[in-house]
């Protein structure tokens, strides 16, 4: 195995905080709009953004919410191992919102697929956009293309793309791991 | 997050043939799934490729409707079979029957029958997947399963609760499941009722019995009052239901004397007057009405795990 940090310290802060005033150029003080987290590793990049968001904007009120997406996946009994379910959070309502999903990586799309529709669910949404701190570039199985980049990453299927959190994993990074040949 | 994420057993034949894992893995489950049905859309799209048939060869009401929601709120497809208006008249085989609705492409069955036993028969022969919903006096694991998230979702937990089980014990299905299913959990479980109602080895189960019904409700965090099944009972149990209702009844003023506030269930339906009376079925204390929206909850949870493992 072969790691290669892509992003991490001080690089990986000044990433968060650029998604954020990119955020704030298309949504002002955040009172039409909402943030989606999307279970179960989004949801520390949306918490993140969101609080970055409150230093930034401290009067603003920002809702961000979290969005499991297990029933609703394409993939249910195609694969080895059950899909497990988690929590979903939305104390706010949606409908006529804009709302940003975000997700750690984006890969395949298929994720977003099924987060688009657990998210409708919910309500009727003014306006969809998607934030990815990593978008694997060439690889995605369906039409989805992310509206905020936090890093662009191009690698190989049997390669493996990571983000790990202060929170969880004491320490922010991403990285690329590589199965050695 | 349970320890296992995925049930031990093919089919949900009895509380018996789960273990602990498995329960918690269910109930876990289920709270996601409360979450579901409390949403403005309330399906998800998760069984869209599996066929369900219920098979009720005995009546049913809120099993039944139960189950056929679970089942549209999974977007399963669902066929309805009652044995009143069927085939089973012209007398053909419960294997017969349930092969030839088989042969129509369905990947589970959920069945009801008078016989206790009948579901294990039937994994026996058959390929289906099959979910027990209630087997003669035998087992009726889904009202067990939705009984213990019920009082987990009120008591916060369900080991070291103790429920006493008040009532027709003898013919109860709901009696063994939950006896079980509590026993599983942690709790401790006394079964209370006149003699002739209590099965005579029933202690064997390792639950406490009690014949007072005072006694056993000062005693008790839950008290879980079963239907008096009168079409089961082939000779008189006791004198009359009006001497039933005196010594096993429980009302407002029995309630309302025990020095903490219990916790009152009930399977359903519900003969008012009877084993409960109507002040205390609609009060605070009951949560009867709740079972029945967890029920919906709970038997989610077990079709999603049963149809998870198919590969």
């Amino acid at each position: 195995m072969q790691n290669l940090t892509l992003l991490d310290g001080q690089k990986f802060q000044i990433t968060i905080e650029r998604l954020c005033h990119q955020l704030i150029e298309n949504h002002n003080d955040f009172s039409n709009s909402v943030i989606l987290g999307i279970q179960p590793r989004g949801i520390y990049l949306s918490k993140r953004i969101a609080q970055e968001l409150g230093k930034i904007l401290p009067d603003a009120k920002i809702d961000n919410g979290i969005l499991d997406i297990t029933f609703y996946r394409d993939d249910f009994r195609r694969g080895d191992s059950p899909l497990v379910p988690n929590s979903t959070q939305i104390d706010f309502i949606i409908e006529g919102k804009k709302v940003i999903l975000v997700d750690d990586v984006l890969w395949t799309g298929r994720t977003i697929r099924a987060a688009m529709d657990a998210m409708l669910a919910f309500g009727r949404p003014e306006k969809v956009e998607l934030l990815v701190l990593v978008d694997r570039r060439y690889s995605r199985h369906l039409p989805i293309e992310p509206d905020y980049i936090g890093i662009k990453v191009d690698s190989i299927s049997s390669q493996k793309v990571v983000v790990s959190w202060k929170e969880t994993d004491h320490e922010d990074k991403v990285i690329l791991i590589s199965e050695q040949v | 997050m349970a320890a296992s994420q995925r049930l031990s057993s093919k089919h949900l034949l009895g509380i018996k043939d789960l273990n602990t894992q498995d329960i918690e893995l269910i109930l876990e489950t289920a709270n996601n799934f409360k979450d579901v049905i409390n949403r403005p859309i309330k399906k998800v799209p998760s069984l869209r490729d599996i066929t369900i048939a219920n098979i009720f060869f005995e009546n049913s009401t809120r099993t039944k409707l139960s189950f056929e929601l679970a089942q549209k709120r999974l977007s399963a497809d669902v066929v309805n079979f009652a044995a009143s208006s069927s085939s089973v008249s012209k007398g053909e085989t419960l294997i017969d029957t349930v092969n030839n609705i088989l042969s129509m492409k369905v990947d589970m069955v959920v069945m009801r029958h008078p016989y206790p036993g009948a579901g294990v028969f039937l994994s026996k022969h058959i390929n289906a997947q099959i979910v027990n919903a209630g087997d003669g006096a035998h087992e009726h694991p889904t009202q067990a399963l939705l009984d213990a998230f019920s009082i987990k979702e009120k008591l916060g937990e369900v080991a070291g609760k103790k429920v006493v089980i008040v009532g027709d014990v003898l013919h109860s299905r709901v009696a063994l499941s939950n006896i079980l299913c509590l026993q599983k959990l942690g709790a401790e479980v006394m079964v209370c009722g006149p003699t002739t109602l209590i099965p005579k080895y029933i202690h064997t189960l390792g639950v406490k019995v009690e014949h007072n019904l005072m006694k056993a409700l000062n005693w008790c965090d839950v008290a879980n009052m079963l239907r008096i099944q009168l079409e089961r009972q082939d000779i008189k149990y006791f004198p009359s239901l009006r001497e039933y209702s005196m010594m096993y009844g429980l009302n407002k003023q029995i309630l309302d004397s025990l020095d903490k506030k219990i916790i009152v269930m009930h399977p359903g339906p519900i003969n008012r007057g009877v084993e409960i009376t109507s002040d205390v079925a609609d009060s605070q204390q009951s949560i009867i009405l709740d079972q029945v929206e967890n029920g919906v909850a709970v038997r989610m949870a077990v079709l999603y795990l049963l149809a998870s493992q198919k590969g």
